[in-house]
């Protein structure tokens, strides 16, 4: 492994926005020369920036899931869902397939992000060593993923802007929802503020 | 957004540098559908480009069309005792405005109406100026958003949604599935087709002219 150098040994620094290869002049306010971005050799405060927005997601998962996302009002009969008792009516009356896909894009993705996110944010702040690989691997899966959790936000809104059938049946949306829009969002923000370079800094990195 | 400050000298243009990693390589020539890959952590690092400026323009305006396309079309259309209702995209974003979920609102409109058609009409304007080696004005502002963006588009999820939502919805009512939602799967596929092409390399085939 020691025989691949890496930019910082080398004396380079890659631009993030164009790829342009620069030599590394250590000058904090260093400019790509070619598309104006900003050069940093890491994001700037990754760990901080990762955690706070981890951790907000974190909150506004909670309601997420605990409060209600849709009612559904049919012939007077008002009933509301939230995201996991959705997934247990399409699997008992719908498709059980599609069931589990909105489970993994609801449940499972958002719950993976976040123990994947601390995990990286955990092992990289102490420079471990293990399994350096699998976690490169872990993050580029977290952010392949991560947006497709909005797939019920969209449902929610299809079903809303359909179902409006005045007293027969109507669907209406619940504050859940907006909490849900958010926990993707924030988690997306958090996971692109990670920097996956991080994972691969020894104990002779200093920033 | 670009920034004044000091800039340092290009290197040599024979290094690549993983992103994912910032292990340095020395480029070479990848031959047909060959993948680089960074032997520390995996990631891809370039592939053959299998299309060219030309073949890229195409994808774009196609995609603008079947956007259109999906745009005007009703989605779905859902029928209870005769009484029909349909909706289109827009449909569904005024709905959850009037609805007080305006956050949603938002994140619909943006993830999946304004960052799609902002990346196609940025995308076009740079590729148009592309077939010929320059750089279109604004080139830079362009590239720079083009990258920014990126990641906040969500029209492939948004096909996946609606075939929920005609499930979910099949179990009350009639559901017909609308001219809008094929539109939508052609964009998927452009989008799918595009998802193994870096656009950066714009950087490197085009040059700045002296006007
Ligand atoms: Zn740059
Ligand atoms: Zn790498």
């Amino acid at each position: 492994m020691s025989t691949l150098p890496r930019a910082s040994e080398l004396g380079l620094i890659g631009c993030h926005v164009c790829g342009l290869v620069c030599r590394d002049i250590r000058a904090p306010d260093a400019a790509c020369p070619r598309c104006g971005s900003a050069l940093h050799r890491r994001k700037s405060a990754s760990y901080s920036k990762t955690w706070a927005l981890l951790i907000a997601a974190f909150l506004v998962y909670l309601p997420a899931n605990l409060l209600p996302i849709t009612r559904t009002v049919s012939l007077g009969d008002v009933d509301d869902n939230t995201i996991l008792t959705g997934v247990v009516e399409l699997w008992v009356k719908g498709s059980p397939y599609l069931a589990v896909i909105v489970f993994t894009a609801s449940i499972v993705v958002p719950v993976l992000k976040f123990f994947a996110l601390g995990l990286l944010l955990i092992s990289s702040r102490r420079r471990s060593q293990w399994a350096q690989r699998q976690r490169a691997k872990l993050f580029r899966l977290v952010e392949f993923i991560g947006y497709w959790s909005m797939l019920d936000v969209f449902v929610v809104a299809l079903l809303t802007a359909l179902v409006q059938f005045g007293f027969f049946s109507q669907v209406e949306p619940l504050p859940g929802v907006v909490f849900f829009g958010l926990t993707v969002v924030i988690t997306m923000l958090a996971s692109m503020s990670f920097d996956p370079r991080l994972i691969w800094d020894g104990r002779e990195f200093d920033d | 957004m670009p920034v004044q400050g000091v800039k340092p000298k290009i290197a040599p243009p024979t290094l690549w540098i993983c992103e994912h990693c910032d292990t340095v390589y020395h480029r070479r020539e990848l031959a047909c559908g060959e993948v680089a890959r960074c032997a520390r952590c995996d990631a891809i690092l370039a592939r053959h480009h299998s299309i060219g400026v030309r073949g890229m323009l195409a994808l774009v305006l196609t995609a603008m069309i079947a956007f259109v396309q999906a745009n005007i079309w009703p989605i779905v259309t859902l029928g209870l005792n005769g009484q029909m209702i349909s909706t289109t995209l827009w449909g569904c974003i005024v709905m959850m405005w009037r609805e007080h979920t305006q956050v949603v609102a938002v994140i619909v409109a943006c993830t999946l109406f304004f960052v799609p058609i902002g990346k196609m009409l940025l995308l076009g304007w740079v590729l148009l100026y592309a077939r010929t080696g320059r750089r279109a004005p604004g080139f830079r502002l362009a590239m720079v958003t083009l990258y920014r963006i990126g990641p906040w588009t969500m029209s492939e999820v948004f096909v996946l949604g609606t075939l929920v939502a005609i499930v979910k919805a099949n179990m009350y009512f009639d559901v017909i599935p609308d001219a809008g939602i094929f539109a939508y799967g052609v964009l998927m596929l452009i989008i799918t087709a595009f998802s193994s092409i870096d656009v950066r390399r714009l950087w490197d085939l085009t040059e700045e002219r002296p006007a």
